[in-house]
C-alpha cells in the first residue's frame, strides 16, 4: 500500500547521483548551503549531539542526588550542571530542533521552492551555533581576571541580583547571557523568515484556510517569538551594562529591582515554553491523523485554539512569581488567566481524541510517541491546572513538584513527539525508513525510564523539597522518593542510545522509503524521498487540505466538504 | 471520609515532616483545603479523558479482518465542540472562584492585636531573625509562640535579603514568601500546637542554597516568654573561658559576630550571643556541639563549601579557647 | 498517472511581498526590545537614591527632533523618486535623509557631552543615568545602522546603480526608518515630555 500512489509534483523521482565528492567539497557544501533542508538538518543535528551533552549533565544530576549527603560532586559543579542542563536544553536543543524541523518541513507543506529568506536562513543557523559553542567556551574561559567562575551558576533563569558582579564575579554569567543573547539573534531570524514563507510563498490554491496545521501551529509560534525572545534580549543588554558600565538596572543596594529581572525574564520565559510546545502539537495534528487514516477533527477550532493560547500565554507570565509578594489581586489575575489558558488547550486534547475515534488506528513508532504524548500532555496540563492555584503554588513553587510538572510537558510531550516526528519525517529527509524493532525498544524503555524519574518526582516536592539543592537533609523521607527517580535515568539512557544507533544505522541501512511510504496527505509526500534540492520541478496547485487525499480519492476529495 | 488504610499507606504524606500535605497552622491549612479540591477536579478530568482516550486507542486499533476502505472522514461537529468549550470553561470559572477565595483570605487576613513582630533578613547562607519589640536578634532558629484559635497571637514576619533573593519555607506552616533585597514582603504564621517545623531556603540563591535550614520551634506562651527573657540577657562573663573571649575578641571575629555585653558588634555574620542555646550551627546543616562547632571555625569552607565565613586560621590553643567559650553563651 | 494540478487559476494568485512582510516583522520584534527599556525608564521614575533629576537637566531636544522627523519626509520622497525613476533626485532625497540624521546624532553627542561633564550624569550615576542613556543610546543605535544603510543606498544612487525597479527595497528601507522616526516620538513622549 505504501508505495502504491503515483504521484509526481516532481518529474524526477531518482534524481541522478551526484558525482563522487571530496569530503571537503562536501564539508565546504554543507558550510555555505541555504538550503533549507540542509540548514534544517544542520540545526536537528546540532540539537541532537548537544542533547547528548544536557543529557549527561543530567546523568550527573541524578548520580549526585540519588542518596540524601552526597559527594559525587560538589556543589560548586553540581550548581553549574543544572544551570548548564536547563540553559542547554531550551536553548540548544529545544529552539534548534523544532527551527529545524520548522525548517525542512514548512517550505515542502507548502509548495515552495525554499525559504523566503534563504541567506538569512543560513545565518540565522551559524549565529546561533556560535552562541552554543560560546556557551560551552565558558567552562575554559570563565575565570575571567578574578580566577573566579567557569560554566554559569546561576540557574538558567539567572535571577538578580545574584548575577551582579558582585556575587558572580569571573566571566561565567557573561558567557551565559552572551550566548543565550546569540541564539535569540538567531531565534529571531528563523521566526522572521518562517513567517514571511507562510504569508508570501504559499503555492496557487493554498489560502491560509488550506494549510496543514504544523504550518499553523509554527506561524502562531513565531510570532510569538517576535514579542517574547526580545524582552529577553533587552534585560541581556540591560544585565550586560550592569555588569560592564556599571549601570544600576538590577542593582538592588542603588535602588534596582530584583522583581524587574523576574518580569522581564518571564515575559519571555512563559511564551517560551509554548514556543516550545506548539511546534509539538504541530507534529502531532500531521502524524495522527495519518495512522487514524482520518481528517483531523475540527481544523478551524484548532487554529482558532492556537491563536487564542498563542495570545493568552502572553498575559501568565506571573504565574512563575506567585510567591514574590505582589499582592493579592495580581495573584488572582494571573491564577485567572492561567486557569483560562486550560480551556483551548482541552479542545485540543478532545480534538485528537475525536480524530481517533472511528479511525484504523496504525500502531507505527511513531503512532506509539504520539500515545504517549497524549496521556502525559494530559497529566503534565493537570499538574499545570495545580500550580495555577495560588496559593497550592505557594508550597508547590521552587519545589521538586515544579520540576516534575515541566519535565513531564518538556520530555513527556515535547520530546515523545519529537520522536514521532523523527520516526514519520526521517524516511523523507534520509530515503529510507527507521527501523521499527529498534523504534519500539527506543520507546518502551523511554516510557519505563520516563515514568520512572518523572512520575516520582512529583512526590518530594509534595514532602518539600526544595530545587537546585545539591544535596538534602537525609531525615526528611526524600532519599527512597531520588533514588526511584535516578533509577529512570538509565532506561532512558539505553532508550536514547537504541535511538541514536537507529538513525546512524538506518541512514546506511535501512529499507528504502519511495516518496509515500506512510499513505499520507500533504505536499512533502508528493516529492521524492529525499527531495531534490529545488523541492518541486512544477510548483503545485492544491485545491483543499490534503491534496494527495484528492488524488487518491478522486470520488470523495475533500474540496467537496470545505 | 478517607479510608483509615489508605491514610496509614500513605502517612509519610500525610504525616511528612515537611510535606505540604500536613498542615499545622493557618495558612498551610488554606492551601491544603484548596489543594484538596483542585486535586478532586483534576483527578475527575484525568479519569474521564484518560480513559477516553484508552478506550478509543483500544477500540479504533486497525484489525486484519478490516476492509481496504478509508473509514468516514469526519471534519467537525459543532454541537460537540460547542459543549467541550462551555463546560471546561465552567470547570475553570468554579476552581478560579475558589482560589481567589483563599488568596484574598490568606493575603489580606486582618492582623490580631496580639501578633508578634519578626524581622527576617536572608542572607547567603543563613537567616537572622530580629524581634524589634522585645530586643532580641537570633539566627537560623526561629522561636515563636503557639496561636490559640480563640486568642490568636500569629506570628508576622516582615522579611528582606541582604543579598541576593531567598524564600522561606516551612512546609507545615504556609507557602513559601520570597525574601528580596530592596524589598520587604510580609507573610504570617501561626501554629496550633507546640513543636518543631522545619523548612529550607526555597529559592537558589548561591553555592550553599541547599544548606540553608530553617527550624522553627513552636512553644506554649510560657515557654516562649521564658526564651525570651533568656536571649535578652547579654552574654554573661565567666571567669573559667576569659582566655577564649580574649581570643574571640583579638582574632577578627568581631569584624562579622555580634556578641552583646561585649565590643563584638558586628552584623555580617549571625549573632552568638546566645549560640550554644541552638540546637543546630551552620544554619541548620550539623548539630551544635563542641566538635562541630570546633570544625567549622576552624574551616567553614571544609563543613560547608561555598560558605562566606573565612577560615581564621586560629592556632590550636586559641582554636580550642574560642569554642570553649562559644559553648558556654546560653 | 495522476499528477497534481498545474493548471493557472482564474484570478492570479497573488500573495503579500516577501521583503514588506520581513520587515514588519523585524519592526515587531525591535518594538518589543524598546518596549522593555521604555518601561524600565517609566518604572524607575523618581526612584534615584540621589543624583541629577530629568527635571533638573533635561532639556527639550527641538532641533534634533525636527530634523529626524524631517528626515522621514525626505526619505519618503526619495523612494517616491526612484518610483518614477528619477535617479537624481532620488540621490538629493537620501542625501537630505542622512544630512538630518546626522544633525540628530550630533545634537544627542552634544547633549551627552554636556550631560556628563557639565552635570556629572553618567550611566552609572543613578537609576536616571542608567535608564536615560540605555534606552537614548538604544535608539541612537538603530539611528546609526539606518545611517549606513541609507549612505549605502546613497552611494548606489551616486553611482547610477538604482533604477525603479529597486524602488520597493528602498521602500522597505525607508519602512525601517520610519520606525525609527516613531521610536523616536515615543522616547521623545516618555523621558523629555512626561518624564520631567
Amino acid at each position: 500500500m505504501a508505495d502504491s500512489i503515483p504521484v509526481t509534483g516532481t518529474i524526477d523521482l531518482a534524481p541522478a547521483p551526484a558525482t563522487h565528492r571530496l569530503w571537503l567539497e562536501t564539508l565546504h557544501g554543507w558550510i555555505t548551503t541555504v538550503d533549507h533542508k540542509k540548514i534544517g538538518l544542520m540545526y536537528i543535528g546540532y540539537a541532537l549531539v548537544f542533547m547528548v551533552i544536557a543529557g549527561l549533565e543530567a546523568v550527573l544530576i541524578r548520580l549526585q542526588l540519588a542518596v540524601p549527603q552526597n559527594s559525587f560532586v560538589s556543589p560548586q559543579v553540581f550548581n553549574r550542571l543544572f544551570t548548564m542542563h536547563g540553559t542547554t536544553m531550551v536553548f540548544f536543543v529545544g529552539m534548534p530542533i523544532l527551527f529545524g524541523f520548522g525548517n525542512y518541513l514548512i517550505p515542502l507543506m507548502l509548495g515552495a521552492r525554499d525559504m523566503a529568506f534563504p541567506r538569512l536562513n543560513a545565518f540565522s543557523f551559524w549565529i546561533a551555533a556560535f552562541g552554543g559553542l560560546l556557551l560551552y567556551f565558558s567552562f575554559l574561559g570563565g575565570d575571567g581576571l578574578y580566577g573566579a567562575g567557569s560554566a554559569p551558576d546561576v540557574g538558567w533563569f539567572a535571577y538578580a541580583p545574584l548575577t551582579a558582579k558582585v556575587f558572580s564575579p569571573g566571566h561565567s554569567t557573561d558567557y551565559w547571557t552572551l550566548g543565550v543573547l546569540l541564539s535569540g539573534i538567531g531565534s529571531t531570524g528563523t521566526a522572521l523568515n518562517i513567517v514571511t514563507t507562510i504569508i508570501s510563498m504559499r503555492c496557487p490554491g493554498m489560502t491560509l484556510g488550506r494549510m496543514p496545521l504544523l504550518v499553523w501551529l509554527y506561524f502562531v509560534t513565531c510570532c510569538m517569538v517576535f514579542v517574547a525572545v526580545s524582552p529577553l534580549t533587552a534585560a541581556q543588554i540591560m544585565l550586560l551594562i550592569d555588569r560592564y558600565l556599571g549601570a544600576h538596572f538590577f542593582d538592588t543596594q542603588a535602588g534596582g529591582s530584583a522583581v524587574l529581572w523576574m518580569h522581564f525574564f518571564w515575559i519571555f520565559g512563559h511564551p517560551e515554553v509554548y514556543i516550545l510546545v506548539l511546534p509539538a502539537f504541530g507534529f502531532a495534528n500531521e502524524i495522527i491523523p495519518v495512522f487514524s487514516r482520518k481528517a483531523i477533527f475540527g481544523y478551524p477550532a484548532m487554529v482558532a485554539a492556537t491563536i487564542a493560547i498563542g495570545f493568552i500565554s502572553l498575559s501568565v507570565w506571573a504565574h512563575h512569581m506567585f510567591t514574590v509578594g505582589m499582592g493579592a489581586e495580581a495573584n488572582t489575575f494571573f491564577t485567572l488567566a492561567t486557569m483560562i489558558i486550560a480551556v483551548p488547550t482541552g479542545i485540543k486534547i478532545f480534538n485528537w481524541i475525536a480524530t481517533l475515534w472511528g479511525g484504523k488506528i496504525r500502531y507505527t513508532v511513531a503512532m506509539l510517541f504520539c500515545v504517549g504524548f497524549l496521556f502525559q500532555f494530559l497529566i503534565a496540563g493537570l499538574t499545570g491546572i495545580m500550580l495555577s492555584a495560588s496559593p497550592f503554588d505557594w508550597q508547590l513553587s521552587g519545589s521538586y513538584f515544579v520540576v516534575a510538572h515541566f519535565h513531564y510537558v518538556l520530555v513527556g510531550a515535547i520530546l515523545f513527539t519529537i520522536f514521532a516526528a523523527f520516526y514519520y519525517w526521517f524516511p523523507k529527509m534520509s530515503g529510507r525508513m527507521l527501523n521499527e524493532t529498534l523504534g519500539k525498544w527506543h520507546f518502551w524503555l523511554f516510557v519505563i525510564g520516563f515514568h520512572l524519574t518523572f512520575d516520582f518526582m512529583h512526590i518530594p516536592g509534595l514532602l518539600g523539597m526544595p530545587r537546585r539543592v545539591y544535596t538534602y537533609e537525609a531525615d526528611r523521607g526524600w532519599g527512597i522518593w531520588n533514588l526511584i527517580v535516578s533509577s529512570g535515568v538509565i532506561f532512558q539512557v539505553v532508550a536514547i542510545g537504541c535511538f541514536v544507533f537507529n538513525l546512524l544505522w538506518s541512514y546506511r541501512k535501512g529499507r528504502l522509503a519511495g516518496p509515500d511510504p506512510w499513505d499520507a496527505w500533504t505536499l512533502e509526500w508528493s516529492t521524492a524521498s529525499p527531495p531534490p534540492v529545488y523541492n518541486f520541478a512544477v510548483i503545485p496547485t492544491v485545491q483543499s487540505r490534503r491534496p494527495l487525499w484528492d488524488l487518491k480519492h478522486p470520488e470523495d476529495p475533500d474540496s467537496n466538504y470545505e | 471520609m478517607t479510608p483509615h488504610w489508605l491514610l496509614s499507606v500513605s502517612s509519610w504524606l500525610w504525616d511528612g515532616q515537611t510535606s505540604i500535605f500536613s498542615p499545622k497552622g493557618t495558612p498551610a491549612h488554606l492551601s491544603f483545603g484548596l489543594s484538596m479540591f483542585i486535586l478532586a477536579i483534576t483527578a475527575g478530568i484525568f479519569l474521564a479523558a484518560g480513559s477516553l482516550l484508552a478506550y478509543v486507542l483500544i477500540r479504533f486499533r486497525e484489525r486484519p479482518t478490516d476492509s481496504d476502505h478509508e473509514p468516514a472522514q469526519i471534519y467537525g461537529s459543532s454541537q460537540i465542540e460547542l459543549a467541550w468549550t462551555v463546560v471546561p470553561m465552567i470547570i475553570v470559572i468554579v476552581m478560579f472562584l475558589t482560589t481567589a477565595r483563599v488568596i484574598f483570605n490568606t493575603e489580606n487576613a486582618s492582623k490580631p492585636d496580639g501578633a508578634l513582630d519578626v524581622v527576617v533578613i536572608g542572607h547567603q547562607f543563613w537567616w537572622e531573625f530580629r524581634y524589634p519589640k522585645l530586643g532580641i536578634v537570633t539566627a537560623n532558629e526561629l522561636h515563636i509562640p503557639v496561636s490559640d484559635p480563640r486568642h490568636p497571637t500569629p506570628t508576622y514576619l516582615e522579611m528582606s535579603s541582604a543579598d541576593t533573593v531567598h524564600s522561606f519555607w516551612v512546609p507545615q506552616l504556609a507557602g513559601k514568601t520570597d525574601v528580596i533585597p530592596n524589598r520587604v514582603n510580609v507573610m504570617w504564621i501561626d501554629p496550633a500546637a507546640p513543636g518543631l517545623y522545619l523548612g529550607q531556603c526555597a529559592q537558589y540563591c548561591g553555592t550553599q542554597h541547599a544548606k540553608m535550614l530553617l527550624r522553627v520551634y513552636g512553644q506554649s506562651q510560657s515557654d516562649f516568654d521564658k526564651w525570651v527573657v533568656q536571649q535578652q540577657k547579654p552574654a554573661k562573663p565567666d571567669p573559667s573561658t576569659r582566655f577564649g573571649e580574649a581570643a574571640f575578641l583579638r582574632n577578627g571575629c568581631v569584624s562579622c559576630h555580634t556578641i552583646a555585653g561585649t565590643i563584638a558588634t558586628g552584623r555580617l555574620g549571625p549573632d552568638l550571643t546566645h549560640v550554644a542555646s541552638r540546637d543546630t550551627i551552620a544554619s541548620g546543616s550539623v548539630p551544635n556541639t563542641p566538635e562541630n562547632l570546633k570544625k567549622w571555625i576552624d574551616d567553614p569552607a571544609h563543613m560547608k563549601p561555598g560558605s562566606l565565613m573565612p577560615s581564621m586560621h586560629l592556632n590550636d590553643r586559641d582554636l580550642d579557647a574560642v569554642t570553649a567559650y562559644l559553648s558556654t553563651l546560653y | 498517472m495522476s499528477t497534481l494540478s498545474i493548471t493557472p487559476r482564474e484570478q492570479a494568485w497573488v500573495l503579500p511581498s516577501r521583503g514588506t512582510v520581513g520587515i514588519a516583522c523585524l519592526i515587531v520584534a525591535e518594538s518589543a526590545v524598546f518596549v522593555i527599556f521604555v518601561v524600565a525608564y517609566i518604572f524607575y521614575l523618581g526612584k534615584s537614591i540621589g543624583g541629577p533629576t530629568p527635571r533638573d537637566v533635561l532639556e527639550l531636544p527641538i532641533f534634533g527632533t525636527i530634523c529626524l522627523l524631517s528626515s522621514s519626509l525626505s526619505v519618503y520622497l526619495s523612494v517616491a523618486a526612484l518610483r518614477k525613476n528619477q535617479v537624481r533626485l532620488c540621490s538629493l532625497w537620501l542625501a537630505a535623509t542622512v544630512l538630518l540624521g546626522s544633525i540628530f546624532l550630533a545634537s544627542t553627542a552634544r547633549e551627552w557631552y554636556q550631560l556628563i561633564y557639565r552635570d556629572g550624569l553618567t550611566i552609572r550615576t543613578n537609576l536616571f543615568g542608567t535608564t536615560f542613556y540605555s534606552l537614548v543610546g538604544l535608539h541612537a543605535v538603530h539611528v546609526i545602522v539606518g545611517l549606513l544603510m541609507l549612505t549605502l543606498a546613497l552611494a548606489f544612487g551616486l553611482l547610477g546603480q538604482m533604477r525603479d525597479r529597486h524602488a520597493e527595497r528602498l521602500e522597505i528601507l525607508s519602512l525601517y526608518w520610519h520606525f525609527v522616526d516613531a521610536v523616536w516620538v515615543v522616547v521623545f513622549t516618555v523621558v523629555y515630555v512626561l518624564g520631567r
